[in-house]
């Protein structure tokens, strides 16, 4: 295996990835539920409980929010989008419906389902890792 | 005062997005090739978040209702069932096909990135695809 240590980013990662376990454990103490943004967006498009939208639509803008925020303090750190419009589009359809019919996305199973131990979210995240890393092989070392 | 919670929440979920690096689709897609030159920062953003919360959860555990007398509203589902595995399946190919997952596409949304915009439309269509499915198998 060829590591990229030029792009290797250790101590933001690791402080980067403490925010996100403490976000999600502040969702769950404060209003007794999973930060899963597949499952909050995703119930905005559902019809539900009575009430039941105003805290998903406030998360949802909080995540909007963050970068306008960030560059208050600090320049955003690159963005680079390799994909073109159509491969963008076929990913959005993918990410949205899988997430939704698989119960969660990287948020959901990924951060908060580990750290519950759930076995269901276990397999889930060893999934969508396995046919994520396929697809990348596939797109850069098969068909370019 | 639970509107305002899930806000700051949100706020604070996007910023550890952006500093661990996952608002930025090359270095997601940096991680997923393994094959290539292999980035491993984001396992590294997982064991963070898992380190944080497998403690956070623990605590969590047995109760009936959070700081703010809301119901603890905890997945019961147990079986590992046939739509797990292909949701999640088809949500990895999107993942690595773009670089992009849910929470980092809404973060992506904010910064003004024309891309990211398309990336959510196109992730808010296959969302609404699936209440849709839900009603014609009942």
């Amino acid at each position: 295996m060829n590591i990229d240590w030029a792009h290797f980013t250790p101590g933001t990662a690791l402080a980067g990835g403490a925010l996100l376990g403490l976000a999600a454990v502040l969702l769950l103490a404060f209003n007794g539920r999973i930060a899963g943004i597949s499952g909050i967006a995703g119930g905005l498009l559902q019809r539900g409980a009575p009430g039941d939208k105003a805290w998903r639509l406030a998360f949802v803008l909080g995540l909007v929010a963050a970068p306008m925020l960030y560059q208050v303090f600090a320049a955003l750190p690159e963005i680079v989008i390799e994909a073109d419009w159509g491969m963008l589009a076929a990913a959005g359809l993918l990410v949205g419906f899988g997430s939704r019919y698989g119960s969660g996305c990287t948020s959901g199973h990924g951060v908060c389902g580990l750290s519950r131990l759930s076995p269901r979210s276990l397999v889930a995240t060893l999934t969508f890792m396995a046919t994520g890393f396929a697809a990348v092989f596939v797109v850069r070392h098969v068909l370019a | 005062m639970k509107t305002i919670v899930a806000f700051l929440v949100g706020l604070l979920f996007g910023i550890g997005l952006i500093v661990a690096g996952m608002s930025n689709p090359a270095k997601v897609l940096g991680f997923l090739d393994l094959a290539g030159a292999w980035d491993p920062s984001l396992a590294l953003v997982m064991g963070g978040a898992v380190a944080v919360g497998l403690a956070g959860f623990t605590l969590a555990r047995g109760r009936k209702v959070s700081l703010l007398g809301e119901p603890m509203q905890i997945p019961t589902k147990r079986g590992i069932d046939r739509p797990l595995v292909t949701g999640s399946a088809l949500f990895g190919i999107g993942w690595g096909l773009a670089g992009i997952c849910p929470g980092p596409a809404l973060t992506l949304l904010g910064t003004g990135a024309p891309k990211g915009l398309v990336f959510v439309l196109a992730m808010i269509a296959g969302m609404a695809l699936f209440p849709l499915l839900q009603r014609r198998s009942r």
